[in-house]
């Protein structure tokens, strides 16, 4: 694989730490959270690469989301 | 009597009914109908610059965009022309208010290059020349003029801004405080964090993650200074290094922006003192 950019690994350490985070949750629901998150991260594919600040606001969105998610209240995702 | 008495209580019981109609507070568009006595007088159109910014659509770059209002129909703050450019131009347009009396901070943007409180400054009457209207400047925008204050906040929270004290007094009463001591406070307790300050600092806009920033640090010397506060000592040795305190450069943009009038370099100074000496 070519070398990755700052951002890029930046956006694929998100998507780890969301993996991290669903595997504290309950195993029945486990696969709800991994869809959610994938979903959430595919929503965004048509974004252009160049478009730095857009990706910047993303990964923000993003760790604001994981940070509510993550939190152990939240036991399901639909 | 009886007859007028009824007729009376009639009409005390019919006036909530059109109360609302009468009392209903128009806050920023001036009613039409006292305007009426001067239908001489030129409208007076005026330009806004506003900066636009959608989170839904994140590749779309922010623009500025302008709206036209007529500032004889308008009240004279700016807050009063944006509310009305909500209300009457476009809905879309997002902006934090609250108490439109500068006691709040909701309301705090960047009016024409300078950080202040909409609802403290007032629309220039210079029609030719179209205002510019931006969220804090170095601030994540959450959408259109709205900042995003959470790292602010979470600043303000590590100060520990309440009293710390271990030892009741001697009566079991009240904490007392002399006059003198109290004066200290003065100028110090009327901060209501809008962040115009520290968003106006160029230090903390280069290093937002560990400067403090004026508002945050005049208000742990708020807490220094105050007499009942025991926990002195703790305050200054946790601003004890390179980044928290000593970052202030004495720029002095805060003092100049402060739209409460306040002095926070004058507070940071004291905080500097107060390292010093000890």
């Amino acid at each position: 694989m070519a070398r990755l950019s700052g951002l890029q690994r930046e956006v694929l350490s998100l998507y780890r730490k969301c993996l991290r985070e669903i595997r504290k949750k309950p195993a029945e629901t486990r696969e709800n959270f991994r869809v959610y998150a994938r979903a959430e991260f595919q929503k965004q594919v048509t974004v252009s690469k160049k478009d730095f600040t857009a990706i910047e606001y993303l990964l923000r969105k993003g760790q604001r989301q994981l940070e509510t998610y993550s939190s152990p209240g939240i036991r399901n995702i639909r | 009597m009886s007859a007028l008495r009824s007729t009376s209580r009639l009409f005390a019981a019919s006036r909530p009914l059109f109360r609302p109609a009468v009392f209903a507070r128009s806050y920023a568009t001036v009613d039409p109908v006292a305007q009426e006595p001067t239908p001489s007088e030129q409208p007076r159109i005026k330009q806004f610059q506003v900066y636009r910014w959608n989170p839904d659509t994140p590749s779309e770059k922010p623009q500025m965009q302008t709206y036209e209002l007529d500032l004889n129909k308008t009240g004279p703050m700016m807050l009063d022309a944006l509310i009305r450019i909500k209300n009457e131009i476009d809905p879309t347009l997002t902006f934090r208010r609250s108490c439109r009396e500068g006691i709040c901070g909701s309301c705090a943007m960047n009016i024409d290059g300078v950080n202040t409180l909409a609802c403290l400054c007032r629309i220039p009457t210079d029609t030719a020349k179209e205002s510019r209207i931006y969220p804090l400047p170095h601030t994540y925008v959450v959408k259109d003029l709205v900042p995003d204050l959470t790292y602010f906040y979470k600043q303000y929270k590590s100060i520990k801004p309440y009293l710390q004290r271990d030892t009741p007094t001697e009566d079991g009463l009240e904490y007392r405080q002399s006059p003198e001591e109290r004066k200290k406070l003065d100028g110090l307790y009327e901060c209501i964090l809008c962040a115009c300050c520290s968003t106006s600092c160029p230090s903390y806009w280069w290093n937002s993650e560990e400067y403090l920033g004026p508002a945050i640090l005049m208000q742990s010397y708020r807490w220094m200074a105050d007499s009942r506060d025991e926990k002195t000592a703790e305050r200054k040795a946790a601003l004890d290094n390179s980044m928290s305190v000593y970052r202030c450069h004495t720029i002095l943009n805060c003092s100049r922006t402060c739209p409460k009038g306040l002095n926070p370099a004058r507070a940071i100074a004291e905080i500097k003192k107060m390292m010093a000496a000890h």
